[in-house]
C-alpha cells in the first residue's frame, strides 16, 4: 500500500511521463481510500489549468498592445543593428 | 525589402506577439526585449518560406527567445547547486510525518473565474512563485508555463529525468501550500 508521500510523488509525475501499469493501480487504490490525496490531485489540476487559462486570456486580450514607442524603438535598433 | 518586411510584421503581429511574450514571461521589459530579439532574429535569417502564416513563422522564433531568456536565468546557477537541492529528501519533511502521512490535508483552491479574480490570482501566485528556490522557480516555469516536454528540459538543464520530477514535486509542493495560505 502507498503512502500519502509516495501518492503525492506519483500524482505529481503522473503530470510529467506516462505511469507504469503498476502504478496506476496502485495510485488508483490509494485515492479510492485517501481523500487528502484526491484533494492534492485536485490542487495540481486546479493550479495547471488556472495557468493555462490566464496564458491563453492574455494572449487574447486585444486591449494588451505593443507600446507605439516600443515599436519605434525596435525599429530603430535594427536598423542601426544592421549598417 | 528587409525593412519594409520588419515594418509590416510590427504592425500585423507586433501586439500578437507582444501578448505572448508578456503571458508568459509577465514582465513587460522582458517581453519588449524577447519581440525585440524575435524581429532581429527574423530579419537576420529569413528563413520564411511562405508555407506557414508570417505570425506562425514568428511565434515559432519567439518561443525559442522566450525559452532562451528563461534558460539564461537558470544557467546563472551551477548545475551542481541543483543536484544538491534536491539530493535530500528532507525538504519533504515538512508536508508528511514520519509513516508518510499529511502533516496538514491539501485544502480547496478555488478556480478563478472572471479575469478580475484571474488577476488577483497571477499576483498571489508570483509572489509564491518568487518564495521557492531560483532552480525550481525556472524549471516549474518552463514545464507548466512553457510547456516544455520533458525531455528538452533535461537537456536544457542538463539533469536527469529522475532529477527533473523531483524538482518539479518540490515545486508544486511548494506551490500549492503557499495558495493555500494566501489564496482563499
Amino acid at each position: 500500500m502507498l503512502t500519502c508521500k509516495q501518492a503525492s510523488k506519483l500524482i505529481s509525475q503522473s503530470l510529467d511521463r506516462p505511469l507504469t501499469w503498476s502504478e496506476k493501480v496502485m495510485l488508483r487504490l490509494h485515492l479510492f481510500i485517501c481523500n487528502p490525496c484526491t484533494q492534492f490531485k485536485r490542487q495540481l489540476n486546479m493550479l495547471r489549468t488556472a495557468l493555462q487559462r490566464i496564458t491563453n486570456g492574455i494572449e487574447h486580450d486585444s486591449t494588451i498592445k505593443l507600446p507605439p514607442d516600443v515599436k519605434s524603438r525596435i525599429l530603430q535598433t535594427i536598423e542601426s543593428r544592421q549598417e | 525589402m528587409a525593412e519594409n518586411n520588419l515594418n509590416d510584421w510590427l504592425t500585423e503581429h507586433g501586439d500578437y506577439l507582444y501578448r505572448f511574450a508578456l503571458a508568459r514571461l509577465r514582465d513587460p521589459h522582458q517581453a519588449e526585449d524577447a519581440v525585440q530579439e524575435t524581429m532581429l532574429a527574423a530579419i537576420k535569417n529569413n528563413s520564411f518560406d511562405g508555407n506557414s502564416s508570417a505570425r506562425t513563422w514568428l511565434t515559432g522564433i519567439l518561443k525559442h527567445k522566450i525559452i532562451d531568456l528563461q534558460r539564461k536565468q537558470i544557467r546563472e546557477q551551477p548545475v551542481s547547486d541543483i543536484i544538491d537541492l534536491d539530493a535530500s529528501e528532507h525538504s519533504m519533511d515538512d508536508f508528511f510525518d514520519k509513516s508518510g502521512h499529511w502533516l496538514d490535508k491539501p485544502q480547496t483552491l478555488e478556480m478563478p473565474d472572471n479575469s478580475l479574480e484571474q488577476k488577483q490570482f497571477l499576483a498571489v501566485l508570483d509572489e509564491c512563485l518568487n518564495k521557492l528556490p531560483k532552480k525550481l522557480k525556472a524549471i516549474f516555469m518552463l514545464r507548466d508555463v512553457h510547456e516544455l516536454e520533458n525531455e528538452n528540459i533535461c537537456k536544457e538543464l542538463d539533469i536527469t529525468a529522475t532529477n527533473a520530477w523531483v524538482m518539479l514535486y518540490r515545486a508544486r509542493m511548494g506551490l500549492r501550500k503557499c495558495l493555500e495560505l494566501n489564496w482563499a
